[in-house]
């Protein structure tokens, strides 16, 4: 492989400097590095941060290829300056076997444009019943770590507990979907004011907000840790707040959605704001964005969830539920979050990068900008203003609820281990 | 109103004239209905039923009996609904006996196309069947599309598509008046 | 007035006068020897019912009717919506027929917010129930029939209901009556008091233009109207409330209550009626009762609404009648 010269870019967000790769590894990082016959990318302005890893893509691989592949989904990551993907298990078949996560781990491998670490089911076929076989998924070429019945939560808490016991062996984590079901049946939307006006059925945030309680409980009670995904409320906030106040190992991730929008848009009755959990309120969204700023929310995870144009262009309640994401998540998060001086690049680069590869045990992934490290690498223009056309996705599908918004910041580049898959925002 | 290009409407009735024209009408609807016994007049909105109201009273006085007066709303039955917005509808009110084997007199401002006459017909239509029809308007300003002629009539007064005419009385407008005008400028397409 | 009539909420004060105003002079044509106009001759109106409604279907239908619109039911039923066919494809469908309007019932909250949003369809879109969201003909009726029986036929012209008390009991939650109600009403200066179990009121109330009670016995003295809604008994399974007897022995109106209410005041229900569980056969019989008024109401406010929707092409001023250019 060749040499690659990143120069002048704001590493991390600080001060200008020369990055350069060598093969699949940074060789060097410093002022004025010669080029010495390496290919020059000129990055003044702007910002260089470790590959991002996304704890939270839905591939669709097998079974709705309609809405997604392996190969469209890592290509639209690749976009959105991804190096790591991890796959949700609700595929068709669900992934809760060696033989499903072993597939989706090769077609991962075969697509090139950024590694896809497979998440097995902790219950067969998402059930909420019975265990899936965690260690042999674990034990498979994939290597799982993260088990989660996302889509559906696992309610049952005794097998909550045993779930979060019996990955303690190979360190493993369960990665818990919070909806008690009882409390959201024909749910649609937000339980609140805008519900109560439009007629449609409620998703109370105490739903979410029980289920995580319990669960930091028995998560403490055991000693294991717990992993939450997409927190959509201000009262889940104060549960993990107060969780890690305890010491309970747990961690937890908000959606960029949730940063930016809120349940008034669902006055439109478009289906393209239907997802679940729900767009909540804006109280939520400010407490969510504050509680990503001090680390009581560790990571930004995208729940990437592509549906085909038919799921969405109906009427709400027929409308599948869910949004894509990975082409779209750093601009919300400079919006939201950079844009408001809430977080720092840094700060960035450890919430969708660093701890997210640590959550999901990724080796090589979310590591220093820094010699010896593997080169991968995200390149982002801060300073590039634009309107959101999702047909320039590399999606398969166009479900954002973005389209037509005007939205900060374009990755123009990302390296996977030395290879550029995106070169001035073009798929390679 | 049409205060530019040609000028201020010029009227071209005033008020003692107005009552002068109905008192004339009175006396020919008395001379040729014979008496006028079986008269029902029936004013189309807004200013129709007004003069309805006003020839009531006139035959009232020539006659020494009650004449039924009511109005007529033609609206829904207007041939050019779908050209224009959605009016309210105006009331529709028969004097008690009705008007099966009576001779209705319909009573309107302005006769000019024979439009609003010709939704009359289809509506009494749907009310009754009077013995005869007949029809008295306060001014005919010609330009019929239908061939349609009233029986009394005020004032002839002979104008071009240009001009507008309005009339004015009391009971709406605070005094009584017709009026002759220049049309303003319009879009393309408007009449 | 607006293309579509989607939300009781999206009508003006002068919007729902007017509609009450015209409907006054519809009711008129019921009296008369042929009980049909000319208004809508050639127009194609689409009564597209993806819920049993029998009541609301035939009273839509002989509005249509009476205002000579060609009339074609399509009822979800058996039909090739039931095989798959989607909200869209329908749409399409009438749109290549060449419909002028269609009032539509559906399930899904929003479905003719969508309907009307979408671009699958031209027509004009008028709601007729739509999950438990809005039903906006039934809150223009009720009011309609507020208005004849509190202020008068005659002497409610141009009027509005400001003032009068209404007060609408049973279960709001799944209510498109009611919410349709609480917004009209309010546009139309009404004070509305919502009682139900609080498991029956939703989440969110606060903010609607109205008071909430639990306690009837404490409002109905300080109403001039009494709206009892439908009770499924099925709630009863979801835990709503423990028993049908204790729901009709809390928020049942029966003689001994509705003797609490002034002397002027009504008792309306927009049907089917439960009887013996919100409202005793004693009650839904008595002259107070505006139940089957309401019915024939609902005819003469669904002509006015068609007749505004499509008497004109343009998007018409909800204001005074124009004088007529001579």
């Amino acid at each position: 492989m060749s040499k690659i010269l990143i120069r002048g870019a704001r590493v991390l967000g600080g001060e200008p400097q020369d990055v350069l790769i060598d093969g699949a590894e940074i060789a060097e990082v410093g002022q004025d590095l010669a080029a010495d016959g390496a290919e020059v990318v000129e990055a003044g302005g702007k910002v260089l941060l470790p590959g991002l890893v996304d704890l939270h893509t839905h591939l669709r691989e097998p079974g709705r290829e309609d809405s997604e592949t392996v190969l469209t989904g890592t290509r639209a990551a690749a976009s959105g300056g991804y190096t790591t993907v991890f796959a949700m298990a609700n595929t068709f078949p669900v992934a809760d076997t060696a033989g499903v996560v072993e597939q989706v781990w090769r077609l991962g491998k075969e697509s090139g444009y950024c590694d896809v670490q497979p998440i097995g089911a902790v219950t067969v076929g998402l059930e909420g019943r019975k265990l899936a076989e965690l260690g042999a998924m674990h034990e498979s070429a994939a290597g799982v770590t993260v088990f989660s019945d996302d889509g559906k939560c696992v309610d049952d808490a005794v097998i909550m507990r045993r779930a979060l016991e019996y990955v303690k062996a190979f360190g493993g984590v369960v990665a818990q979907h919070a909806q008690e079901p009882r409390l959201t049946e024909g749910a649609q939307m937000n339980e609140g004011v805008v519900s109560a006006e439009l007629g449609l059925g409620g998703w109370p945030a105490v739903a979410e907000e029980s289920i995580i309680a319990r669960d930091v409980l028995l998560a403490e009670h055991v000693g294991s840790r717990v992993h939450i995904c997409h927190l959509s409320t201000a009262g889940s906030v104060e549960i993990v707040r107060w969780a890690k106040s305890r010491g309970i190992d747990v961690t937890a991730e908000v959606t960029p959605h949730h940063l930016l929008l809120t349940d008034e848009l669902v006055r439109s009755y478009n289906p393209v704001y239907k997802v679940n959990p729900p767009l909540r309120t804006e109280a939520d969204v400010m407490a969510l964005r504050e509680a990503l700023a001090d680390g009581t929310i560790d990571i930004v995870a995208t729940d990437h969830a592509p549906h085909p144009h038919e799921d969405k262009d109906c009427e709400w309640a027929a409308a599948a539920m869910g949004m894509v994401g990975l082409e779209t998540a750093l601009s919300v998060v400079q919006h939201t979050m950079v844009d408001t001086g809430l977080l720092t690049w840094a700060g960035v680069a450890e919430r969708m990068s660093v701890k997210p590869a640590e959550i999901g045990r990724a080796t090589g992934q979310g590591r220093p900008v820094a010699p010896g490290e593997p080169a991968n690498l995200t390149l982002v223009d801060p300073a590039y203003r634009g309107t959101v056309d999702p047909a320039g996705f590399a999606s398969r599908s166009r479900n954002t609820p973005y389209e037509g918004r005007e939205l900060p910041g374009r990755v123009t580049h990302t390296w996977l281990r030395g290879r550029a898959t995106l070169v001035d925002g073009k798929l390679q | 109103m049409d205060t530019h290009a040609s000028g201020v409407p010029r009227p071209v009735l005033e008020g003692p004239d107005i009552a002068r024209v109905l008192t004339r009408i009175a006396h020919e609807i008395v001379e040729r209905a014979k008496g006028a016994d079986d008269v029902v007049l029936l004013g189309i909105p807004t200013r129709g039923v007004f003069l309805g109201r006003r020839l009531a009273a006139k035959l009232e006085e020539i006659t020494g009996r009650k004449v039924p007066v009511g109005s007529l709303d033609i609206t829904m039955y207007r041939d050019d609904l779908r050209m224009h917005p959605p009016r309210a509808l105006a009331r529709t009110e028969i004097p008690g006996d009705g008007i099966d084997g009576r001779l209705v007199v319909l009573v309107d401002d302005v006769l000019f196309s024979g439009r609003t006459i010709r939704a009359a017909l289809d509506a009494l239509n749907d009310i009754g069947r009077p013995r005869a029809v007949q029809l008295a308007v306060l001014v005919d300003r010609g330009h019929r599309e239908l061939p349609i002629r009233a029986d009394y009539v005020g004032k002839n007064l002979p104008t071009s598509l240009r001009e507008t005419v309005k009339v004015q009385l009391a009971e709406e407008d605070g005094r009584d008046a017709v009026l002759l005008g220049a049309k303003q400028a319009a879009p393309a397409g408007e009449q | 007035m607006m293309r579509h009539l989607i939300s009781a909420a999206d009508l003006t004060r002068d919007d729902a006068v007017l509609i009450l105003d015209t409907a006054e002079e519809m009711a008129r044509v019921a009296d008369r020897p042929i009980k049909k106009l000319p208004t809508l001759r050639g127009r194609t109106v689409v009564n597209l019912f993806f819920e049993d409604s029998t009541r609301t279907r035939i009273s839509f239908e002989a509005a249509e009717k009476r205002l000579s619109a060609d009339v074609i039911n399509f009822s979800a039923k058996g039909s090739s919506v039931s095989k798959g066919e989607s909200l869209k494809d329908t749409a399409q469908t009438l749109e290549a027929m060449g419909v002028d309007a269609v009032v539509i019932r559906h399930g899904a909250s929003g479905a003719p917010y969508t309907l009307a949003n979408s671009g699958w369809i031209d027509a004009a879109v008028i709601n007729a129930g739509d999950g438990t969201h809005q039903h906006p003909t039934q809150a223009l009726l009720d009011a309609f029939s507020m208005r004849r029986r509190l202020v008068g036929k005659d002497a409610g012209i141009g009027q509005d209901l400001t003032g009068r008390r209404v007060t609408i009991v049973g279960d709001i939650l799944h209510s498109r009556v009611a919410r349709s109600n609480v917004d009209l009403l309010h546009t139309l200066g009404a004070e509305v008091t919502l009682v139900a179990p609080p498991t029956l009121v939703p989440v969110g109330v606060g903010n609607w233009p109205c008071e909430v009670s639990y306690d009837l016995d404490r409002v109905l003295p300080k109403s001039d109207a009494v709206m009892m809604l439908r009770v499924q008994r099925e709630r009863m399974n979801a835990a709503f409330f423990p028993t049908e007897r204790e729901y009709s022995r809390r928020y049942g109106l029966d003689a001994e209550r509705m003797a609490k209410m002034p002397e002027h005041a009504v008792v309306m229900h927009p049907g089917p009626m439960v009887r013996g569980m919100e409202i005793t056969a004693e009650v839904a019989d008595s002259p107070r009762c505006t139940v089957v008024e309401q019915v024939a109401n609902g005819v003469s406010i669904r002509m006015a609404v068609l007749y505004l929707l499509l008497g004109g092409q343009e998007p018409a001023a909800a204001s005074h009648p124009r004088t007529e250019e001579k």
